[in-house]
């Protein structure tokens, strides 16, 4: 009966509100025209829609009292400033300032190949925000029973510079080899069309200037079953003859690997990966006895925490 | 109008579905002495019990939860998840005591109740939290009445079951006429601890989704509509951050293996109390063969609308009619927006007689619109219909652009959509300069529309009849409603990949101490722009707003309002409630990632 009474009145109050003409409004006046209290039953065809303005304040925000200032903190006045500063504290660090961890061993394999099988590593992993992390990357590769063939260790700043790029700037240290520190800037992130990529320039307490690209995609064949092609160009300013390093492209390595996540931190895969050695290096390759062109037979895993 | 029944007798009703459910025990003693047990400790029960008079206690304690062969640690209230339902009366004094038996802090946030900005229960923000064994005492005269519900705002307990219903029974006669009536309080359960789900989010996107694009998926996508999105670097499957299985989805606190049963008699009318308590699932809510007629939304009573299903948001609530007329068993059935899956319960008119459930329909997906591009298929060019329908006021100058509401419900149309690439998806000249535009932002809404038309993801071509926010209308006329003194538009923010969501591209780890301010007693309305492709149910501590809808004198008034993906919402709130008071996204990890802020109402009598 109220829901009845209501709407019979509204629909009286409408009806002055329909003999308006619309087209007559000073739609750049402020006030309220003499409040028709109506229901929107108005036919909206026959307003002048074009001749009105777009929505602005009626009344200067600066001008109202107190819309633009006051006490910091409401709840200081009733609890107290000092028992109110941890729990405050506590609030904005825990919504949007989140420091996290995270490892990753992106490959961890056995590579099966002509002559001594191999192995790889190639881990990584953050500590910080969303903005400003430290980074840590690690990796290397040798052949079993002699001794590792390359190893480094990076240290890097990382700062978010886009939603999709970190910036990362540090120190690498070789492991191998002959005593090599590098300078490193890089940019590390997801480019479009789902390309993971990370690419870095080096240079080395020599004065060498090296750099590396590296990029990958997840095909994933079904929810769990995933193909990752993977490329990786390694490049040299100059020719570095103690590390057997031509000017140019130094090496190609083209991959491809299937993994079976179990969770998605953890993933067994099998793989292939095709390396050549191109210019002054696979001069020094072959001078060395080493084929330049290396098939290797994967099988590995990957893990998150 | 009509009368209720009287609360006896709706008391009765309530208790009777434990019984029928055999699962829920009375409260044991255990919780009130302490003796819950820390982690992995006594075993929690399932709601709901229902408490009511003059002094109401809350014991908040650690205990271990389980459904459907799964189970982990909870935080019960009163030995239950859900926690009681606290049955208030309007105009009637209660004292709300919350004691604290965690070995951390916790509060009690009264979810859509207005009070006293220190009793609203934001540690941080209202008050300083309730200490481990400490008591914190709520006194309460209820100005309103309707569906409510409570929740920790302390870290992420509220995904870990503290939460229950509340019901302010109205002083006068309900305009609402039932004969029995249901809470449906739906909720998650998840063995997962929730901080490791936040760094999953965090470090792994797409962690919790199976139901992701794949060579082998049967999609409705094109190989170039695939290849548009892997260029966006965005997924249109991103729908729900968490979902099942790491979710089972819960009625009262009984997942789908649980079988919980409701009662009715044929004939009956009966008040489904539908509330979402849950940290992170838009639910889908119907009952297949069972017209429902909704006629309270967020605690305010609307004029009543049949429908066959309804959509969700986080936090929101609905009371909805049904009237069985057969005896039966029909099936309340709350599908995940992502359809990854379904809490379920049976509307029975005899015990063990349990309903036939839907089996889960196929996933939605994101479409262009929900980047933001909306209005491509129709010429839309940049209008935006602010209001879309409110002409009655006559006070053109305080409305937005001019243009009637021609948003299509869905406007989902992704055949008609411009696929071929090109489009900049992230134009930040479109911004205001008040949004901080950097690394936190992965997307600007090019052209949002107003889509409170919209019925919700997967629902605009259903063949049945839909809830959605234009069909809202207010039971009471609002005859004092005032035309906006200002405007303020805020945007919602984020990056998928990283996970940082955030309003106007500032979380609020970095601007806590820059609040939203208001003058008190100003009336302000506030544009809601989504500049991400996720559905953001947006709440508002302490005040009721009303949403422009279309409605003009009957604009709903709500607590909770969803901004649907690369769209806007818009709401006028008259600031009447001195004090700060929390704003923030309701989907837990994203507030959590810093998608909150304070909303300051000044005095009435000045700077303190």
């Amino acid at each position: 009966m109220r829901l009845l009474s209501a709407s019979f009145a509204a629909m009286i109050v409408a009806t002055p509100a329909l003999a308006q003409d619309h087209s007559q409004m000073d739609n750049s006046a402020h006030q309220m025209p003499a409040a028709p209290e109506a229901e929107p039953e108005v036919d909206h065809s026959k307003m002048d829609h074009g001749a009105m303005g777009h929505f602005r304040p009626a009344v200067d925000p600066v001008s109202l009292p107190n819309s633009t200032s006051g006490p910091p903190n409401a709840a200081d006045a009733v609890w107290g400033a000092e028992a109110m500063r941890a729990s405050r504290e506590a609030l904005y660090r825990d919504h949007g300032n989140m420091q996290i961890f995270w490892f990753q061993g992106d490959r961890l394999e056995y590579r099966a190949r002509a002559g001594d099988d191999g192995y790889l590593w190639d881990v990584q992993g953050y500590y910080g925000g969303d903005i400003n992390k430290f980074w840590f990357k690690s990796e290397g590769e040798g052949s079993f029973g002699e001794p590792i063939e390359q190893a480094e260790i990076q240290a890097l700043y990382s700062r978010a510079i886009a939603p999709f790029f970190d910036l990362q700037a540090g120190v690498r240290q070789d492991l191998t080899g002959p005593e090599r520190t590098h300078a490193v800037i890089g940019i590390q992130g997801l480019m479009p069309y789902m390309f993971e990529v990370d690419a870095a320039a080096f240079l080395s307490s020599k004065g060498d200037l090296t750099a590396r690209v590296e990029a990958e995609y997840d095909q994933r064949i079904t929810q769990r079953l995933i193909l990752q092609p993977r490329a990786e160009v390694n490049l040299s300013a100059q020719e570095i003859p103690e590390l057997d390093i031509g000017s140019g492209i130094d090496n190609i390595e083209l991959g491809l690997r299937l993994r079976y996540e179990i969770v998605p931190e953890f993933a067994p895969y099998v793989g292939i990966e095709q390396e050549w050695k191109l210019g002054g290096s696979r001069d020094f390759a072959r001078l060395a006895g080493e084929d330049p062109s290396v098939t290797n037979y994967v099988i590995g895993m990957r893990f998150w925490f | 109008m009509t009368k209720s029944n009287l609360p006896l007798t709706r008391r009765r009703m309530i208790s009777s579905l434990a019984a029928l459910s055999g699962a829920a025990a009375l409260p044991m003693p255990a919780w009130a002495t302490g003796n819950m047990g820390r982690h992995g400790g006594a075993a929690v029960g399932k709601g709901i019990h229902e408490l009511s008079g003059a002094k109401i206690d809350l014991h908040i304690a650690d205990g271990s939860f389980a459904t459907g062969g799964r189970s982990g640690h909870a935080i019960a209230v009163n030995g239950t998840v859900p926690g009681p339902l606290i049955r208030l009366n309007e105009g009637e004094d209660v004292t709300l005591s919350v004691h604290n038996m965690l070995d951390v802090d916790s509060s009690v946030h009264w979810h859509g109740l207005l009070l006293p900005f220190q009793f609203d229960g934001v540690p941080g923000i209202s008050f300083p939290g309730i200490k481990p064994g400490a008591r914190f005492d709520v006194p309460l005269t209820p100005r309103q009445s309707g569906t409510y519900w409570w929740h920790s705002h302390s870290g992420l307990q509220e995904q870990v079951g503290h939460y229950g219903p509340l019901i302010i029974d109205p002083a006068g006669p309900d305009p609402v006429k039932y004969d029995r009536e249901h809470v449906i309080l739906l909720s998650e359960f998840t063995p997962m601890h929730p901080h490791a789900i936040m760094k999953k989010l965090k470090v792994a996107e797409g962690y919790f989704s199976m139901q992701k694009t794949s060579a082998s998926d049967d999609y409705p996508l094109s190989a170039e509509q695939r290849r548009m999105w892997g260029r966006m670097r965005m997924m249109p499957t991103d729908i729900a951050d968490v979902s099942a299985p790491t979710y089972t989805y819960l009625i009262n606190g009984h997942g789908p293996e649980d079988g919980l049963e409701l009662p009715y008699r044929p004939g009956e009318r009966v008040r489904l109390r539908i509330i979402n308590g849950s940290a992170m699932t838009f639910f889908n809510v119907r009952l297949p063969g069972l017209p429902m007629t909704v006629v309270q939304a967020d605690g305010e009573n609307v004029q009543p609308v049949a429908v066959d299903e309804l959509q969700i948001g986080v936090a929101e609530t609905y009371d909805v009619i049904v009237t069985p007329n057969e005896a039966g068993a029909f099936a309340i059935a709350a599908e995940s927006m992502d359809r990854s899956g379904m809490a379920q319960a049976s509307l029975t008119s005899q015990p063990g007689r349990k309903a036939a459930f839907p089996a889960l329909r196929d996933p939605p997906l994101l479409s262009m619109v929900d980047m933001g591009h909306g209005g491509m298929d129709h010429g839309g060019g940049g209008t935006e219909p602010a209001e879309p329908m409110d002409h009655s006021k006559m006070d053109h100058a305080a409305m937005g652009h001019a243009m009637p509401a021609d948003t299509p419900a869905g406007g989902h149309d992704m055949t008609a959509m411009d696929m071929s690439g090109g489009m900049d998806m992230r134009d930040t000249s479109l911004l205001p300069a008040s949004v901080k535009t950097g690394p936190g932002i992965d997307m600007v809404a090019m052209n949002p529309q107003d889509r409170t038309g919209y019925p919700g993801l997967g629902l605009d071509d259903v063949p049945h009849r839909v809830l959605n926010y234009r069909l809202l209308k207010s039971l009471e006329m609002d005859h004092h409603k005032r035309a906006p003194d200002r405007e303020m538009e805020l945007h919602l923010t984020g990056n998928m990949e990283r996970y940082m969501w955030s309003f106007d591209g500032k979380k609020f780890s970095a601007v806590g101490d820059e609040p939203i301010r208001f003058g008190h007693n100003e009336r302000v309305r506030v544009k809601l722009v989504n500049d991400t492709m996720m559905a953001h149910p947006i709440h508002l501590h302490g005040m009721f707003f009303e949403l422009v809808n279309g409605q003009g004198h009957h604009q709903p008034k709500k607590h909770t309002v969803i901004v649907q993906p690369g769209s806007s919402a818009t709401f006028d709130v008259t600031t009447d409630e001195p004090g700060d008071w929390a704003f923030h996204c309701h989907l837990l990890y994203h507030m959590h990632a810093g998608m909150m802020q304070t909303v300051s109402v000044a005095f009435p009598e000045g700077p303190a």
